[in-house]
């Protein structure tokens, strides 16, 4: 619909009007088509779960199902806690702390007391997803391989995390992520 | 025309270079920019288009669907429930494709009614005319397995009721039916055996509507389009390039047309459909009054209307099967009903009786209703296997124009250059 003219005219102002128009209605009309694959209002629904650690004794571990993953709560054995603590900042392939619950969560030092709930370090709360490619890493069972570090150890590709879930050897880029955790009284807890 | 050669040129190295290639820029330049397209033709030939537009939207949305319903016994009527209430824009989505085969099925009524009365599937047309037939029985195969899938009452009896036709061929073989009715259900009963099945058939056959709308196409650009005339053109003034004048008024109708679309989709999305729909499927309980969907609902009073099991099942698929013999069944040499005084009367029999037999389709089986479905099952058999070979024969049509360009400047020019502006 090229003008024959060099000026533009009225004709070449419809010509273009109608066709943003056209293109401004597709594109809206294309969003719904990819919105759809969004999480749906009834995976949006089952967004926290709440968890009752009273049953958990020193020593024990259970994995709770939140959003589709597995989140791993530990009740750390005061020598684990001694263990986690000792590790200098130095020594850590990831210095950051990973936890949703502080204030700088992209930037605190990755201690253990910012790997978890302030007034409740015994229970190590962590997604329990290698931050590597996925796996689930082995530890929350006794008998489980811990790796070197005594936490848990990925078998896919060999990371070890030490016992407050901290990358020490091995691909895995970042510490294993804290969730977002309320505690409601002092043995449940809320996820999400 | 099958003689439009090609007037595609390259115009860049890179265009040449895929024009040795794959010439893919020629074909659709051929086909669709540069095609002659009769340049008489009213707005009843947007169909076409519009009918192509639907079954890509039907695809689409369709694909959607898929990725959110559960085709189980169980889950199935709860996961389009999720789809409405849950997924981002589901119910749009599913207004959607609910709507649009409604839509699909009003457009090609009229694209098929367009090509009875204009004679589109006289020689040399007969070939496309098949495919459109097969493309239709594609279509109700689609729309009823896709009703199927909701699982709500409707869905499953309507099921029961269509798949229990098969069983009138006991009648003829004691066995057989029953035989084929429990291959189709994959069980005793419709179950969620049944339903699985449908639902992979219901995804499989719009592909095969595709392919054959594939032929449908390329038998139409061989023959070129009919018109109002049924006159072929005969000169290059009595045609226009398919781009822009076919299309842009194509694109119009179209609009038009999803007006309406719209309308149904935002504010009466459950206006074609049946509220008993809105129960879940239950084996144990009928719903006092089955009927299909609208567009089976002439079809279904066909079957109706015949009081013995297997002569209303062989009706019902007769008065499909007979469409396929159109093209020989008429005798007329003159394509349009235009120019023939007589059986034009006779199409908008045809027409009003196909309606009736619709309406009738959604009363309850009492009288008067079948009465008046039997009158009309007469005549629609009888519009084709009577009044369509005789009124050919005996009929003395009106004076055919000499051109197209002829019709539409009642004689007065046929250069070239006018008919362009006259259109």
């Amino acid at each position: 619909m090229a003008s024959d003219t060099k000026d533009p005219n009225r004709r070449d102002f419809l010509v273009v009007a109608g066709n943003t128009f056209a293109a401004i209605g597709a594109a809206s009309l294309i969003w719904p088509f990819i919105a759809q694959m969004n999480p749906d209002a009834g995976a949006l629904a089952l967004s926290s779960i709440e968890v009752d650690l009273s049953p958990i004794k020193e020593g024990q571990a259970i994995t709770a199902m939140w959003r589709g993953k597995p989140v791993f709560i530990r009740y750390r054995t005061a020598e684990e806690i001694e263990a986690a603590k000792k590790v200098a900042l130095d020594d850590l392939a990831d210095p950051i702390a990973r936890n949703e619950n502080l204030k700088d969560p992209a930037s605190a030092p990755a201690t253990d007391q910012n790997r978890t709930i302030e007034g409740h370090e015994k229970w190590l709360i962590l997604i329990g997803i290698c931050t590597h490619l996925g796996c689930i890493p082995e530890g929350q069972k006794i008998s489980d391989a811990r790796g070197d570090f005594g936490g848990y150890f990925c078998p896919c590709h060999g990371s070890h995390y030490d016992t407050a879930g901290r990358i020490r050897k091995g691909p895995a880029p970042r510490n294993l992520d804290v969730p977002v955790i309320t505690f409601i009284t002092d043995t449940k807890i809320k996820i999400g | 025309m099958a003689d439009h050669s090609s007037t595609y040129e390259p115009k860049s190295a890179t265009a040449k270079w895929w024009d040795e290639r794959l010439p893919i820029m020629r074909l659709l330049s051929d086909q669709m920019i540069t095609f002659p397209t009769p340049k008489n033709i009213n707005y009843l030939w947007t169909f076409g288009g519009i009918l192509t537009v639907f079954l890509l939207l039907q695809l689409v949305t369709g694909i959607i669907l898929a990725m959110h319903y559960q085709p189980s016994a169980a889950e199935a009527f709860n996961s389009v429930d999720n789809i409405m209430r849950n997924v981002n824009y589901g119910w749009l989505i599913r207004n959607m494709h609910a709507v649009g085969a409604s839509m699909f099925f009003i457009a090609v009524y009229i694209h098929i009614f367009r090509g009875l009365y204009y004679g589109s599937y006289k020689a040399p047309r007969e070939i496309l005319w098949i495919l459109g037939m097969l493309i239709f029985l594609a279509m109700m195969a689609a729309g009823f397995m896709g009703y199927a899938l909701v699982w709500g009452q409707m869905s499953f009896w309507g099921v029961t009721v269509i798949t229990n036709l098969f069983s009138s061929l006991d009648g003829i073989i004691p066995g057989l039916g029953t035989a084929i009715v429990e291959w189709l259900w994959g069980g005793y009963s419709v179950s969620g055996t049944t339903l699985n099945r449908f639902f992979s058939l219901h995804y499989l056959v719009p592909f095969v509507i595709v392919g054959l709308v594939v032929l449908h196409i390329w038998a139409l650009h061989m023959t070129g389009q009919n018109n109002p005339t049924g006159v072929e053109p005969k000169t290059e003034a009595d045609t226009v390039p398919m781009h822009p004048y076919a299309t842009s008024k194509d694109l119009f109708a179209m609009f038009a047309f999803f007006l309406m679309f719209a309308w149904f989709v935002f504010f009466l999305p459950d206006y074609l459909g049946h509220p008993d729909n809105y129960n879940p499927a239950n084996p144990l309980v009928t719903p006092p009054h089955i009927v299909p969907e609208w567009y089976f609902l002439p079809f279904y009073a066909i079957l109706r209307a015949i009081p013995d099991k297997l002569g209303g099942v062989i009706m019902m698929f007769g008065a499909i099967a007979v469409l396929f013999f159109i093209p020989w069944l008429d005798r007329s040499r003159i394509r349009s009903a235009r120019y023939r005084p007589i059986y034009k009367w006779f199409f908008w029999l045809l027409v009003i009786s196909c309606l009736a037999l619709g309406y009738l389709g959604a009363m309850p089986a009492e009288e008067p209703y079948i009465t008046w479905a039997r009158i009309f099952t007469a005549y629609y058999f009888a519009h084709f296997l009577i009044v369509m070979p005789i009124v050919g024969v005996l009929e003395k049509p009106k004076p055919l124009p000499a051109s197209i360009s002829d019709a539409v400047e009642g004689g007065k020019s046929s250069s070239g250059a006018s008919a362009h502006k006259k259109n």
